[in-house]
């Protein structure tokens, strides 16, 4: 059995290999309706108030697995039978108030909402403007403090509540897709959609063509499997039917010298650039930052040169992105850069396909991986872009002021971006990356551990290219558009 | 034209491969051979065993390394051009 961070890891990935499972037999469609009895057999429940209810979310979970909500083009989605109703009055005075003398909260509450009736003091939630005064004066703690922990995590204020159910409902004008509610939520009420079923029947379709489906993994590979070797993971995935394992980092190699060449001949006129490998980052500036879209690097991500390089060697390919990321879903089909990537799954759906194929990791023959260079590898962390550019910058000396701020976690995203709009920006480069850590803290990363960093590290220095020109010798990299055009990525639908 | 591919999968790669392309352009150039033989570079030829893989038009694979670069090209490509 996998070991995962909770339990809503563990029920999203059982869901995700029983899709798998009956995909890949080709039994779906006629038996996907009976996956919440065979995950949830009863006769007690595992968590919820019966098997019913468990059952009834299961069906949701089901239908997300297998794609969701076609309409819907927020790649999360909220299981709503599944959100538990979380309280909406952030402040309520508990039982540990012991009706005192003084009435402190009574008295620091600057709109009156506070009142004592009997031994007890009560707020009347229609006048609280939660400032939490009363809070911080209770001697014996007695007001506590619960905000949603969807709401408290997201970024954007994107989950708001419906005040008909007090459900949560996702604002997709407002959503970035970094997935961070997806891991937030105690409840498992919020999932990000599969692809795991297209990517199975590209599978079968390609050996019947004879055509490749290639994959491509993120640098964040790295701190992702840890009883296993890379290399073992990497034959369990050509065993799925890839016809070969490659490392996005290639294209993240292909991205720093296109990105560092962009500096050097923009930053001038710029000012200020930021970078655009992390898709929520640039989604963060569109709908928050909206004055600072020119001055994003029109650089392609990583995922998209990859993949464009290998359909330039091969035209009949089909590639496929696994890595820790929820927002790579939504960015393979942005309008510019539609049709590079074909699909993209996660380190979790990857262990879901592998486990529900029968296939054991730690029984497999390690194959090799090796096709970047360190500083293609250490993108999946916070500072590696910036290192990379520095790179750059010194092999092909190239004399630009370069004054770099790393910005780890969308928070400090934000307190940049906020800084730079006020035109006290100490630098003139902005890495964003919206997990904390990079790529390695993602949102559909298996686990998020504080050694991880230094294990992309460890396994950058293993790359046998040490610089990027020299893993990027063989190829005609001019060949590939590496440009994106965001006006009509952002157009408005 | 004939075509020479070269596998650069990561087994190939570790033994070389983007050598090997190099070898094989640097002949291609000095024989001034451009216009009849092109080196493409691909991912996984799929015999990882015969490391690096190299095959010429649809001939089978052969196993070259960065020091049998001008014996293969003399053996495979020459005699056929």
């Amino acid at each position: 059995m996998r070991k995962f961070e909770s339990n809503v890891q563990l029920i999203k990935y059982e869901v995700l290999k029983e899709v798998s499972r009956l995909a890949m037999e080709g039994t779906l469609m006629e038996e996907y309706e009976k996956i919440p009895v065979t995950i949830i057999p009863g006769p007690k429940p595992r968590t919820r108030c019966c098997i019913y209810k468990e059952r009834a979310i299961m069906v949701e979970r089901v239908k997300l697995a297998m794609g969701g909500d076609k309409k819907n083009s927020n790649i999360i989605e909220v299981l709503e039978i599944a959100c538990d109703e979380c309280p909406i009055n952030r402040f309520t005075i508990t039982e540990a108030c012991r009706g005192c003398l003084a009435h402190r909260c009574s008295e620091a509450c600057p709109v009156d909402a506070i009142f004592h009736v009997g031994q007890r003091a009560y707020i009347n939630q229609e006048k609280c403007i939660e400032c939490g005064r009363c809070r911080d004066v209770c001697q014996y703690n007695a007001v506590s403090d619960v905000l949603r922990p969807c709401s408290v995590a997201c970024p954007t204020k994107a989950l708001c509540i419906d005040p008909s159910n007090r459900k949560a409902v996702i604002d997709n004008e407002k959503c970035i897709q970094c997935g961070v509610c997806v891991i937030q939520c105690p409840f498992g009420a919020i999932m990000d959609k599969s692809f795991i079923v297209d990517v199975i029947e590209v599978l079968k379709k390609s050996k019947e063509e004879n055509s490749h489906v290639y994959a491509v993994i993120a640098p964040a590979i790295a701190s992702q499997f840890t009883n296993v070797k890379i290399g073992q993971v990497v034959a369990a995935i050509k065993k799925l039917g890839f016809h070969d394992v490659i490392e996005v980092a290639l294209g993240a190699d292909i991205v720093a010298l296109n990105e560092t060449h962009e500096f050097a001949q923009t930053i001038e006129e710029k000012k200020v650039m930021t970078s655009s490998c992390c898709p929520a980052f640039v989604s963060y500036i569109e709908k928050c930052y909206p004055e600072f879209l020119d001055n994003i690097s029109t650089s392609v991500s990583p995922m998209i040169a990859i993949s464009r390089l290998i359909k330039n060697m091969d035209e009949q390919a089909k590639v496929i992105f696994i890595g820790p990321c929820t927002a790579k879903k939504a960015e393979m089909n942005q309008e510019d850069i539609k049709g590079s990537t074909d699909y993209v799954l996660t380190f979790e759906e990857l262990c879901a396909m592998i486990d529900a194929a029968g296939i054991k990791i730690e029984e497999c023959e390690e194959a090799k991986l090796n096709n970047a260079s360190f500083f293609g590898r250490i993108f999946a962390r916070s500072g590696g872009l910036t290192e990379a550019v520095k790179h750059v910058l010194k092999e092909e000396n190239l004399q630009v002021d370069f004054k770099p701020i790393t910005c780890d976690g969308i928070a400090e995203c934000d307190k940049t971006l906020k800084i730079a709009k006020a035109g006290r920006l100490q630098g003139n480069f902005i890495e964003g990356m919206a997990c904390k850590g990079g790529c390695i803290g993602g949102a559909a990363s298996l686990h998020r551990r504080p050694k991880d960093r230094k294990e992309v590290d460890k396994y950058g220095e293993l790359a046998i290219e040490k610089g990027i020109k020299d893993s990027l010798r063989i190829f005609e990299v001019n060949e590939i558009d590496l440009h994106r055009h965001y006006e009509k990525a952002f157009k408005k639908k | 034209m004939m075509t020479i591919r070269v596998c650069i999968g990561s087994a190939c790669h570790l033994k070389g491969a983007y050598n090997v392309i190099q070898g094989l352009q640097k002949i291609v150039e000095e024989r001034k051979l451009d216009n009849q033989v092109t080196i493409k570079a691909d991912f996984c030829l799929g015999e990882c065993t015969k490391a690096v893989s190299v095959k010429v038009d649809d001939d089978p694979i052969v196993s070259v390394d960065e020091k049998n670069v001008k014996t293969f090209f003399e053996e495979y490509v020459l005699g056929r051009l």
